[in-house]
């Protein structure tokens, strides 16, 4: 008993900062979501009940929020990953300035979002003096300018959906190349030996090889794509509702700091459909995975 | 099917590229292994052997040197095409299929003509299983077997194709000391069986020597000696060679051939014919020396191993520098008090060899 004692003290100073910082907050959520009528001044609330939850969703801003952040989760997730695969075999099949090239693709990871953020708006921003990069590739090739930043919601939709795929690329690229890496050759060996054609190698060798580690990079792209906002504010500034590209993290913020902030109690509600939504996702990733494995 | 090699080299650049220029790993090899034989090429680690092995199924190109299966050039065939099988020392079986799919691996990349049914494809698989004693396991992963049987899963793997050549490098290295004796049967067995020629890599001479039917003895890339086991332990052409084969290995003494005899030290070993007068090496198996309190060599006893069967004398000797040993049957106890030793000695366990190039000199019959 003593022995045990004394592994909570050991323990005590972890359980401590995170009962303060993640385990309270969580509950702290929990409880605003059913608090009804919530007032922020007067820190009283009229009920308790799901209205939190109709009014969110019942809320155009959400829906539009929610909306967007399965777009760029479906398309994002399986693009990127396909795209880092291919980078990354193409990548160890080099042997000439490989360090080379697994650096250039490395650099957006360490790059700041918004500084990369900068560099798309003068590749898609219309401005009173310039077209931007990409229209003026279009109008070069015969087709008309489209305003990217301000424009047709496909239109800023795609240019979101291309910064993202370019911001979690790297990572994905670092983890595959090494995964890919890791592989040992005799495999290889054995199946050149065998008279295996390249496509039967990859399919029937490699991708099972790899295989957790692109189930781990779809399960937190996954989870990435649902908690995206920089990005879409790096892009289209801060007031994301007006823009129409608000994401479910994005309608938290605004929820609680925003220009209709105050609400605690809808961001909360936000909050936890957000949680709801991702947990149920990752929970068919690992069914589907177990199933394959 | 017999296989030829033709001045065989192999060179690699230089890992350290300030220092440049190549390494040589198999250097102007030439070397005729019969048909339907087991052939172990044996040498310590970095001899070129595995490199040997892999310029024979292609893995590796040749640097100079022809390559033949019986009359045809393979050198530059790509491995698929050559019908070799390998087993590779971690016998890379692929953890994601079973053993069923493993074996049917190399038949589905069958083409054109060569295509097989899925029945056929069966067929064979169940066919070597049998052959290598595995069909209980058919629908395990190789995860679920152990060292031994996947082993057999590999081997059946590369036979299931019916291989012109079966390559095995380092087949018992993973394996432990019973299994490996279990093993080494077991693949001896399979090559009489299919009669296929049979080419393995290992450090262990006790490994080759017990299962081999030709043994190739390298060291640094050069053949030292080829021939049976047996012809190359008794009558081994070099110091390197009757050291490396052998447990306990071969006692080496500073000798000395005087008046058509041979001396170690001060005692007279044996007359000697054909040999000049000169320094030598004398070298003695240690299933040479036969305990004799009037015999000829005298050395100081350090102590006995006890192996069972035979026990191990431990001595000293003046013209050694460490300990030698000598394989005494068991009824030998030692006394304790007593320290000098002295031993006949068998004269076809006496190897002499030359202190200048440590080839070993004949004696006149």
């Amino acid at each position: 008993m003593k022995k045990n004692n004394k592994a909570w003290l050991y323990l005590l100073p972890a359980i401590a900062f995170l009962g303060v910082f993640m385990i309270y907050p969580l509950v702290d959520v929990l409880v605003y979501s059913f608090e009804e009528g919530f007032n922020f001044a007067s820190q009283t609330f009229s009920g308790v009940g799901i209205y939190n939850f109709q009014y969110v969703l019942r809320d155009p801003y959400f829906l539009q929020a929610l909306k967007n952040t399965f777009i760029l989760v479906v398309i994002t997730v399986p693009i990127s990953t396909g795209f880092a695969l291919l980078v990354s075999l193409a990548l160890n099949s080099i042997s000439k300035f490989k360090e080379l090239f697994q650096t250039v693709y490395f650099l957006p990871y360490v790059t700041n979002t918004l500084a990369v953020g900068i560099v798309f708006m003068v590749l898609f921003k219309k401005t009173a003096y310039s077209e931007g990069l990409i229209n003026l590739l279009i109008t070069f090739f015969g087709g008309s300018s489209v305003d990217f930043i301000d424009g047709p919601y496909w239109a800023k939709m795609l240019v979101l959906c291309i910064y993202t795929i370019w911001i979690v690329l790297p990572f994905k690229v670092l983890i595959l190349t090494s995964a890919l890496a890791s592989v040992n050759q005799d495999y290889y060996n054995a199946a050149k030996i065998d008279g295996t054609s390249k496509w039967r190698i990859f399919t029937k060798i490699t991708l099972p090889m790899i295989s957790p580690m692109i189930f781990y990079l779809v399960i937190t792209g996954f989870i990435g794509a649902f908690k995206a906002y920089s990005d879409a504010v790096a892009l289209f500034g801060v007031d994301l509702n007006a823009a129409g590209m608000n994401t479910m993290v994005g309608y938290v913020y605004d929820m609680l700091y925003g220009n209709s902030g105050g609400y605690p109690s809808y961001a909360s509600a936000a909050a936890l459909i957000l949680f709801a939504i991702v947990l149920t996702i990752t929970c068919i990733n690992l069914l589907v995975s177990r199933k394959k494995a | 099917m017999k296989v030829v090699l033709e001045h065989l080299t192999k060179r690699f650049p230089n890992r350290n590229k300030k220092q440049g220029g190549f390494v040589t790993a198999v250097s102007d090899v030439n070397l005729e292994l019969p048909d339907g034989k087991l052939v172990g090429l044996l040498g310590p680690s970095g001899c070129g052997k595995s490199t040997m092995l892999n310029m024979i199924c292609g893995l590796e190109d040749a640097t100079e040197g022809k390559i033949y299966f019986d009359q045809e050039d393979v050198t530059n065939i790509p491995p698929e095409k050559r019908g070799v099988g390998m087993v590779f020392q971690n016998y890379a079986l692929y953890p994601h299929l079973t053993v069923r799919q493993n074996i049917i691996f190399p038949l589905q990349n069958l083409k054109g003509d060569a295509k097989l049914s899925k029945e056929e494809m069966n067929a064979k698989a169940e066919e070597v299983a049998k052959l290598v004693q595995i069909e209980e396991y058919m629908e395990r992963k190789p995860s679920e077997l152990s060292g031994g049987q996947q082993q057999r899963v590999a081997i059946a793997r590369s036979l299931v194709k019916m291989p012109r050549v079966l390559l095995l490098d380092e087949p018992l290295s993973n394996l432990d000391a019973r299994l490996r004796l279990q093993t080494r049967e077991e693949i001896k067995r399979i090559q009489v069986k299919t009669g296929i020629t049979t080419i393995f890599v290992t450090h262990d001479q006790e490994e080759a020597m017990s299962i081999t039917d030709v043994m190739v003895v390298m060291k640094d890339g050069v053949i030292h000696q080829v021939g049976k086991p047996q012809e190359i332990y008794d009558n081994p052409i070099n110091l390197f060679v009757a050291k490396f084969l052998g447990t306990p290995a071969i006692n080496v003494f500073d000798g000395e051939v005087k008046n058509g005899k041979l001396y170690i030290g001060e005692d007279c070993i044996k007359d000697i014919k054909g040999i000049s007068e000169q320094k030598v090496y004398v070298g003695i198996r240690p299933e040479g020396f036969l305990i004799n309190d009037a015999g000829t060599f005298h050395c100081r006893l350090k102590g006995v191993e006890v192996m069972g069967r035979d026990v191990n004398v431990v001595f000293t000797n003046p013209n050694h520098d460490g300990y030698c040993r000598a394989i005494i049957h068991n009824d030998y106890a030692g006394s304790a008090n007593k320290k000098d030793i002295c031993f006949d000695l068998k004269d076809n366990k006496i190897l002499i060899f030359s202190k200048e190039n440590e080839k070993r000199l004949y004696e006149e019959e």
